[in-house]
């Protein structure tokens, strides 16, 4: 039975210039006891359905047509104080960003039983007790104690477990969450979703999971529900989905994901263009601007959701995917277009080492009070080594807080290590000064993670652009603006866009002309740190590829730092994985992917979800536990062993080295590594003692 | 090549390229100001009442030198349209020449204090370290003392003209300008786009000058327009305890003042109501068009 109905859902946002239909037509089922998966870009309007549900929309949002009924109950004519107590009450919700969703100035055990005492008619100690027992529910260790602390003194993990405790206070029947583990890391991703898969089952509650993320509902969800411009354009069983996307959308989103072709190398497909503006939607389907498949009826006439079955459902004329799924004489498909668009980029020639880091060590001091009183140090990075040759890319993964930042920075010259050298054609760039220095900068450059924050807001992208060249007195004006609009159309941007602001460009676009300004000094390495994570994932496979063909083009080497495993190993050469300050393992792609020989490498990996069902159920319980420890007090020995499931009493004492593996140059610093150790081949910063 | 012929066709097709050309960063912030009715209100009455101070005497010429005790206290009339004061001064000529004393001085005092301040707190905010905190504990000094009690100290001691009162008031007024500026340079210059010019080998004379300057340009301006607001007021109090410009010049505070005499004995509102109501108005219109331009230079509320 189905505990939740929404039928022909429409949200209008009244704005001063217009009208935003940012729910517009959508209906939607969510069973007792199972998980609905709500999949789509930014502004594609998942976020207000689920807030529609909730009734808890922005000023100016209202609910202008349609039902949404709980367990038979109609929602939407419900006075405020009724809504009220079935919000927290009958419906959970579990937002994105666990620290500003908690009340700083109160102990999380108050900010629990506030949402028992609401609804239920108990005294202050019971709801007290309450709070303790949901804790305890969520994973939460020494929960009693807890309850007396304040959101700040927990990780941003333990904080989601508490919102989720908050949550299910009351027992909900219908939990919504809304992009629950997108500002966590993998690992702790990976726990928060078995918690809250567990906690379905054993509760019987149903879930709305949504997300932008294809990977994370792929093992969780039973059906999924995917949007675009405010509508369901396709919505089925998840294995179906997975199997057999019918709307050209869902299929494009499939063909962009990196994993898809991190074996095969081929470019990415990216879907062009961006989203429709809500004021305004196309009269026809409102995909049919940026579909490949697109005819003048798409254009004009908007397609029914309907299918061939009730379980399967599309907004689309021409539906594409594999025939024989099909039943026989209903159905016609396009013939699905290949997965990429069929264009490998042939492998570069790898060169000699042109960038090197030596024992590279970074501490921050700690202080405390006025007078700034030295307390302690963190070790962001201690000790990490590596080369990297002409034409290559190495990605650095790891999860936040590992210091794969701090290694950037200080390649570029942005942070100045603590001790260690990094080595330019063989040059230490640390003892060059001023002038000399000013140019040597020109040779490695960096790109900004939030292309926003790293564009003056008060300059146009003409001037901007041009900076590095007028800082390094490079050209004449004429030849500046010259190479400024040469630049541009090499990033495929259009050349007339010189005159516009950095607010007048999409995300995608602002991350090519921060690329732009990278390029714009002629470097041989660029230090790329995290460019596409706050990116959806269409436009994050134009960058991609973007990043692609000009590294073949002016043969640029890259330092690609990410925490996503996927889009490293899909534009990396080698791949080096760092935690807690340390190079835990390094060696091509493949060797660190295929044939991991360190724990933590492996743990990741199966963090990472993946966007297909069957492999997804199929690793249940595995990944690494535990929160990464604090970089003030790093463990002694080995720093993974609190968290590794195979550490041993050497690992405390003993800090294991680089020792070689399996094939060329494939490093992994491990006691107990995965795989046995080859004797013959030195780690890098050993070959540079030896020298 | 192609990918750039692409985004832009698909832009155009989704209606998402610009209906206007670009425009500068004062039309932007103009346009986002245009749209607070009460901001326009406040700067309406700013020029009327400059255009009544500077310009209206010239029009409605009174003697405002030497007494006229026989138009001593008189009531309006069409000779003296708001009637006059104890020393038969005309009083709305009068209001017209104290306002010239106080929007000079709150002007000049705001600019001085508003110019000093924001030197003053780019330069510590962008040193940093040591230099910061021997700045800032200078100023910390100064916002420690009582202000007003200092004021009227300094206006007792010197002969109060109106040169003097401006840099009495600038004195006090330029430390809460530099403590503010200073916050606003410490968090620009932890901005990515601040340290992108050290990546692309930039002095840090070019942070400061291209970077951080025009981005803390709107905090400055903001600050200048209460600044002026906050200094008319301090002119007036100091002229409302006669420490204000000597006669026969004045200033909307002095006027006050001498209308205050008279406020028991009989219904003499001509000597109250027009300099109070000057002030506050001229406050509040200051305060309005400041509210204004701090959301005008907020980029993000500005338009493409």
């Amino acid at each position: 039975m189905a505990l939740l109905e929404i039928t022909d859902l429409r949200t209008e946002i009244q704005l001063k210039d217009g009208v935003v239909h940012a729910v517009d037509g959508v209906t939607l089922h969510v069973d007792e006891g199972e998980t609905l998966g709500v999949v789509g870009e930014s502004g594609c309007g998942k976020t207000m359905t689920a807030l529609t549900i909730m009734q808890l929309l922005p000023n100016g949002g209202r609910i202008a047509e349609g039902s949404v009924k709980l367990a038979g109950r109609e929602l939407t004519g419900l006075k405020p104080d009724e809504m009220r107590k079935i919000r927290g009450d009958e419906i959970g919700m579990i937002f994105q960003d666990p620290l500003s969703s908690l009340n700083p100035t109160h102990t999380v055990g108050q900010q629990i039983a506030e949402a028992v005492l609401l609804h239920r008619e108990v005294s202050k100690t019971e709801a007290l007790d309450r709070a303790v027992e949901v804790l305890d529910l969520v994973g939460m260790p020494r929960a009693r104690e807890r309850i007396t602390e304040y959101p700040h003194q927990f990780s941003g993990g333990m904080r989601q477990r508490v919102m989720i405790a908050m949550a299910l206070a009351c027992e909900p029947k219908l939990l919504i969450a809304d992009e629950p583990t997108t500002a966590l890391d993998v690992t702790i991703q990976k726990q928060i979703l078995e918690l809250i898969d567990n906690l379905r089952q054993r509760l019987g509650m149903a879930v709305i999971m949504v997300t932008h993320d294809l990977g994370v509902i792929a093992g969780r969800a039973d059906r999924v529900a995917v949007m675009y411009a405010g509508k369901v354009v396709e919505t089925t069983d998840t294995s179906a989905l997975y199997a057999n996307p019918r709307h050209p959308y869902t299929e494009a989103l499939f063909h962009a994901l990196p994993e898809r072709s991190a074996e095969t190398r081929e470019r990415l497909y990216s879907i062009p263009g961006a989203p429709p503006d809500l004021v305004n939607p196309p009269a026809g389907c409102r995909f049919a601007p940026r579909c490949r498949y697109a005819t003048d009826k798409c254009r004009t006439e908007p397609p029914a959701l309907a299918g061939e079955t009730t379980a399967h459902q599309y907004r689309c004329f021409f539906p594409v995917g594999a025939k024989e799924a099909t039943v026989a004489g209903q159905l016609t498909v396009v013939e699905p277009a290949p997965s990429g668009d069929g264009e490998t980029v042939a492998e570069q020639p790898v060169g000699g080492v042109v960038l090197a880091a030596r024992e590279l060590v970074k501490e921050f001091p700690v202080t405390r009070g006025m007078m700034q009183r030295k307390v302690g140090t963190v070790s962001a990075v201690a000790g990490v080594s590596f080369d990297i040759r002409q034409g290559e890319t190495l990605g650095l993964v790891g999860e936040s807080g590992c210091g794969k930042t701090t290694v950037g920075r200080m390649l570029v010259g942005l942070e100045k290590p603590t001790s260690g050298a990094v080595l330019f054609d063989g040059k230490d760039l640390a003892r060059s000064s001023g002038r000399q220095y000013r140019r040597e900068r020109r040779d490695i450059q960096y790109m900004f993670q939030d292309s926003y924050a790293s564009l003056d807001p008060r300059m146009r992208a003409g001037s901007i652009l041009r900076e590095p060249l007028v800082v390094q007195g490079i050209g004449s004006r004429r030849e500046q603006h010259d190479k400024v609009k040469e630049m541009l159309l090499k990033v495929g941007l259009p050349e007339a866009w010189t005159e516009r602001y950095p607010h007048e460009f999409s995300g995608g676009q602002r991350q090519r002309l921060g690329f732009a300004r990278a390029l714009l000094l002629n470097p041989q390495v660029i230090v790329a740190d995290e460019p596409v994570s706050a990116l959806d994932v269409s436009v994050q496979a134009q960058v991609l590829n973007m990043m692609r063909d000009l590294q073949h083009e002016l043969r640029l080497t890259y330092l690609f730092i990410s925490h996503d495993l996927s889009v490293v190993r899909y534009l990396s050469n080698h791949i080096g994985v760092m935690y807690l300050g340390k190079l835990v393992e390094i060696g091509t792609a493949d060797e660190v992917y295929l044939r991991s020989a360190h724990p933590y490498t492996k743990g990741l990996i199966e963090s990472a979800p993946t966007a297909d069902p069957a492999t997804e159920r199929a690793k249940v319980h595995e990944g690494i536990t535990g929160e990464l420890p604090s970089a003030i007090h790093p463990p002694s020995g080995c720093r993974f062993r609190t968290r590794c499931p195979i550490a041993q009493e050497i690992c405390s004492t003993v800090e294991p080295e680089l020792k070689a593996y399996g094939t060329a140059n494939h490093f992994a610093a491990c006691h107990f590594a995965l795989q046995p150790p080859v004797e013959a081949l030195t780690p890098p910063a050993a070959e540079q003692q030896v020298s | 090549m192609f990918e750039a012929q692409l985004i832009a066709a698909s832009e155009s097709e989704l209606g998402l390229t610009l209906s206007t050309p670009p425009r500068g960063m004062f039309r932007r912030a103009w346009e986002v100001f245009a749209e607070n009715k009460l901001a326009l209100i406040g700067l309406g009455f700013i020029i009327f009442i400059l255009l009544f101070c500077f310009v209206g005497p010239h029009l409605y010429v009174t003697n405002q030198t030497n007494t006229d005790l026989e138009n001593y206290l008189c009531r309006p009339s069409a000779s003296h349209l708001l009637g006059c004061d104890d020393l038969g001064y005309d009083e709305l000529g009068r209001l017209m020449v104290g306002g010239q004393t106080s929007l000079e001085v709150g002007l000049a005092a705001a600019l001085v204090s508003v110019l000093v301040g924001s030197l003053y707190g780019a330069i510590s905010g962008f040193a940093g370290g040591i230099v910061d905190s021997i700045m800032m504990r200078i100023v910390d000094a100064g916002l420690s003392l009582p202000s007003l009690m200092v004021i009227i100290i300094l206006s007792v001691i010197f002969h109060p003209t109106p040169e003097v009162i401006i840099f009495i008031i600038a004195i006090f007024y330029w430390f809460g300008v530099a403590r503010l500026v200073r916050g606003e340079t410490l968090a620009l210059r932890s901005r990515e786009y601040v340290q992108a010019v050290k990546v692309i080998g930039g002095r840090p004379i070019r942070s400061v000058v291209r970077h951080i300057v025009p981005n803390a340009i709107g905090t400055i301006i903001v600050q200048a327009t209460f600044a002026v607001a906050d200094a008319i007021l301090t002119l007036s109090v100091l002229g409302f305890l006669t420490l204000g410009v000597a006669p026969p010049a004045t200033d909307w505070g002095s006027m006050l003042e001498g209308g205050l005499n008279y406020i028991q004995g009989g219904n003499y509102w001509w000597l109250i109501y027009p300099p109070g109501v000057a002030i506050i108005l001229t406050c509040i219109a200051f305060n309005f068009v400041g509210d204004a331009l701090r959301d005008a230079f907020e980029t993000r509320l500005q338009r493409r």
